[in-house]
């Protein structure tokens, strides 16, 4: 019962396990995928590690070591499967990197890279509570704003 | 000194602080003596000031000129590219062909470490918006070492503006690389040390504290700002807080301290201080001189 309740499996493509409760959709926004590609989206599902948890279930697409570190920002303790013919091929926990490039904005208008409109850089000086530094102004960023 | 530009007092350790600050002891030596260096000789200093500046430019201009090198560049943008909307980046790919080093000034946070990433030549960042000026941080250590001996075990309170006050943040930063520095924080409320330094220095296990009224019992060296009028969007809160932070001839007198202040100042000193062998403020800005003369050697060196 439990399991038709939950979503269907998929041949080929990637699960995305152990997402924070009620951030799927967050993830789903950020990620570099097709606008048509089928994804089914469970949210506040029961987990025995968290309590409750989100899963995404993106149809036919490998995501990008660049998706992998944006869900890792979100997330960081989601779980990435990777389907091929109904079966887990490779499974990861997402990482955050000690480097971003690109993904994020920083939040201080002030700062050149809003200014000049280029990508930002960043030095995650801690991951547990996220701090985030800007390699360009040094300050930290107050909010996490992920690019597309 | 191991390094391509001067961005950040955060990119340097306490052994290279260490020895620009015994290379601009030489180079005081020398402008002491009167003598002219010949070792920048045919190479250029570019200036390139986004934002006004008399002290920084006018002694880099001097360091540059007193080494035997020569200086281009412009202090006002509004006879530049900038003005027919040439980007910044292209302004240093172009002026860094042009000059053997750049020291650059500019209103946003970060334009220096971008200028670093598209020049060919040394950066040397000489101000960049409310975030660093490891320049000026450098003549401020160099001046505590010259007037009172050491860095290590000195007690330093900060007055003023210490929000905005770039200065500030970068001193407070290189401090905390020295052993037993204490620092002392007296501020209004609303213009605190940003939550960044303070978490740096609690990393640092550096000691500190934060207050709103002027004690300078046990201090070594007292660090006064300017309350800037240009860091306010509000000219309300400028109004409000200005000169109620200002020292006072009572503050200071019979009291073994120096009194430090990156200038320029309005009335946050009371200049009947000025004649008191404690003000050393002056001194502070000479000394820009032979420190600036240091960091242009070393960057040209490194080349």
């Amino acid at each position: 019962m439990e399991k038709s309740f939950k979503v269907r499996p998929i041949e080929n493509g990637t699960v995305i396990d152990h997402i924070t409760r009620g951030k799927a959709l967050n993830v789903y926004k950020v990620l570099n995928i097709g606008e048509e590609t089928p994804v089914t989206i469970a949210m506040y599902v029961p987990s025995k590690k968290y309590g409750k948890k989100d899963i995404l279930k993106i149809e036919g697409v490998e995501l990008s070591e660049e998706d992998v570190n944006k869900i890792g920002l979100i997330s960081p303790n989601a779980t990435i499967n990777i389907i091929e013919n109904g079966i887990v091929k490779k499974k990861f926990k997402v990482k955050i990197p000690n480097i971003i490039t690109g993904i994020l904005k920083c939040t201080n208008p002030n700062c050149i890279t809003n200014v000049e409109k280029v990508p930002g850089k960043f030095k995650v000086e801690k991951k547990d509570p996220l701090k985030i530094r800007c390699i360009y102004c040094e300050k930290f960023l107050n909010t996490i704003e992920i690019s597309r | 000194m191991g390094l391509k530009h001067l961005i950040s007092i955060r990119d340097i350790g306490k052994k290279e602080i260490l020895n620009i600050l015994e290379e601009s002891k030489k180079m005081e030596d020398v402008l002491n003596s009167k003598k002219t260096l010949k070792i920048m000789e045919g190479k250029i200093l570019a200036t390139l000031f986004y934002e006004p500046s008399t002290r920084t430019r006018l002694s880099f201009e001097t360091a540059m000129k007193r080494l035997g090198g020569s200086v281009i560049g412009f202090t006002d943008i509004r006879n530049t590219s900038v003005m027919k909307g040439e980007s910044f980046r292209d302004t240093i790919r172009v002026v860094s062909d042009y000059g053997d080093i750049i020291a650059i000034r500019h209103p946003c946070e970060g334009a220096a470490r971008l200028a670093s990433e598209y020049s060919s030549v040394p950066v040397i960042n000489a101000g960049d918006g409310s975030n660093q000026h490891p320049t000026q941080t450098l003549l401020d250590l160099y001046t505590i070492k010259r007037e009172i001996g050491r860095i290590d075990g000195i007690t330093v309170a900060f007055l003023g503006d210490l929000k905005y006050g770039r200065t500030v943040h970068s001193l407070c930063y290189a401090l905390s690389l020295f052993k037993d520095v204490e620092i002392r924080f007296i501020s209004p409320e609303e213009l605190r040390i940003p939550r960044e330094i303070v978490c740096d220095l609690l990393e640092r296990g550096v000691k500190f504290q934060e207050m709103e009224t002027i004690d300078l019992e046990g201090v070594d060296v007292v660090y006064v700002t300017r309350i800037q009028r240009e860091r306010f969007p509000d000219p309300n809160e400028y109004e409000r807080v200005k000169g109620k932070y200002k020292l006072t001839l009572e503050h200071v007198k019979d009291r073994d301290l120096i009194i430090m202040h990156p200038l320029p100042r309005v009335d946050e000193i009371d200049p009947r201080i000025d004649d008191l062998p404690q003000a050393k403020y002056f001194q502070q800005s000479f000394y820009g001189v032979p420190v600036r003369m240091a960091i242009l050697k070393m960057l040209l060196d490194q080349k």
